[in-house]
């Protein structure tokens, strides 16, 4: 019956939802009502719960999944999804009330099922979104491993490890890793780590970078260490820190000079032009 | 206290929470680009060390103003197993972890002042402080 309901006056109860969603003023919520979206999705909902309402199962899952995962990638706040649900619930209500729909003997059976809908709805909302959001922050994570400590092959015998932002342990092993793997593949003879883009260096980042550097030795290779900024250095004097065992240079360019001259080569101007 | 404001070391991102605190302060208050290298670089010590050896604490980053002078000073609070012998860790080398045992004389080296407060089995205290000049 209620479903009936719901399914005829489909149109009365969107808009007086969406106006009813609009009354809130919440910043979140009107901005979440000027996306372009707003419409289709808010239309969307109401038919999924219509889904849910006439026990169609398996169309219902699967429609709910993929309308959690768009509504995450767009970035619309899971509060207000539950708000909007709990809004519908008693939108659907009030309509029925109204419509004169409700009378005493159907007033508690109507108001059970619209909870238990609503309810069961907005847990599986929860649950899909969190999902979505898992997934969302793992494959960041990978992609922020990928960028973490990449290594640039830049003349034979030569590569290069820019390295930018903040180093913690995981990415100094993945650092370690990937300068003594790529030494070997690129038969790399010289290996510059860039840390230009390295905000700080205390004594757990230069302990590492010396470390590296060893393991670089054992492997018959040379390290060299460009891009320290004059304030890093000299914090690395003040916290007597001793580079003696890396070779170091303050630009990236002065490193690739320097490491051509170790390789013996260097670079020259084409004859015949200026 | 509206000149004191701090953060809760307990994993190893708090660290960087912790020297992006003092980092502003320090630009607030006017420091140059070196003193925050300088600074920052004392709280990553301060902090790292707190996660390693009491597993937590707090590190607080206070403006100072005292006759005529503006200074920022950090303040590393835990309540880890403490430091039996006090010289020894103030040592260039000394490590009980493998590391390069340069954290603590570096933070002093990096600051104007130091004061380090610790009994065995009650935590540690440390406070240092740059002045700007
Ligand atoms: N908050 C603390 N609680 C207990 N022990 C500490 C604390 N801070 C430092 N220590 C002890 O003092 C020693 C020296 O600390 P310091 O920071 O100078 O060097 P490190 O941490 O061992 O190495 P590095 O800082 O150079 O990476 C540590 O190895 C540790 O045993
Ligand atoms: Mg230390």
């Amino acid at each position: 019956m209620t479903l009936n309901y719901i399914q005829t006056n489909k149109d009365a109860i969107f808009n007086e939802w969406v106006q009813r969603l609009k009354e809130q003023s919440d910043e979140t919520v009107s901005n979440v009502i000027l996306d372009q979206n707003f419409t289709i999705y808010s239309n969307e909902l109401i038919e999924l719960a219509i889904l849910k309402i006439s026990g169609s199962v398996d169309v219902y899952e699967t429609r709910l999944e993929d309308f959690s995962d768009r509504v995450v990638r767009l970035g619309w706040p899971l509060r207000f999804v539950v708000n909007a649900l709990d809004v519908l619930s008693d939108v659907i209500y009030e309509c029925m009330v109204s419509d004169d729909y409700i009378s005493r003997e159907n007033q508690a059976e109507v108001m059970h099922d619209l909870n238990h809908w609503i309810k069961a709805m907005i847990s599986e909302i929860i649950n899909d979104y969190t999902t979505s959001w898992e997934r969302t922050v793992s494959n960041q994570k990978i992609a922020l491993q990928e960028l973490s400590a990449p290594l640039i092959p830049i003349f034979e015998g030569i590569t290069v490890m820019p390295l930018v932002g903040t180093i913690d342990t995981d990415r100094a092993r993945q650092i370690m890793e990937n300068l003594l793997q790529g030494a070997v593949k690129h038969r790399s003879e010289v290996v510059l780590i860039d840390i230009t883009g390295v905000p700080v260096v205390d004594t757990m980042v230069a302990h590492h970078i010396i470390q590296a550097a060893d393991a670089v030795h054992l492997i018959g290779a040379k390290c060299m260490l460009v891009g320290i900024r004059a304030e890093i250095a000299q914090t690395i004097v003040s916290l007597g820190i001793d580079l003696n065992r890396v070779i170091t240079k303050n630009t990236l360019k002065a490193g690739v000079e320097a490491a051509l001259e170790m390789t013996k080569r260097k670079i020259v101007p084409l004859e015949g032009q200026n | 206290m509206d000149n004191q404001s701090c953060v809760k070391i307990i994993n190893e991102w708090d660290i960087v929470s912790a020297r992006q605190l003092g980092r502003n302060v320090a630009k607030e208050l006017g420091f140059g680009t070196v003193d925050q290298a300088r600074i920052t670089t004392a709280i990553s010590e301060l902090a790292r060390n707190i996660f390693l050896y009491a597993g937590q604490g707090q590190i607080c980053i206070e403006k100072m103003y005292e006759s005529g002078k503006v200074g920022l000073r950090i303040i590393s609070i835990d309540k880890g197993p403490g430091i039996s012998d006090i010289r020894q860790v103030m040592e260039d080398g000394y490590s009980t972890s493998g590391g390069l045992g340069a954290g603590l004389p570096g933070v002093k080296r990096l600051m104007d002042e130091f004061m380090i407060d610790s009994n065995p089995g009650e935590g540690t205290d440390i406070q240092a402080t740059k002045w700007l000049r």
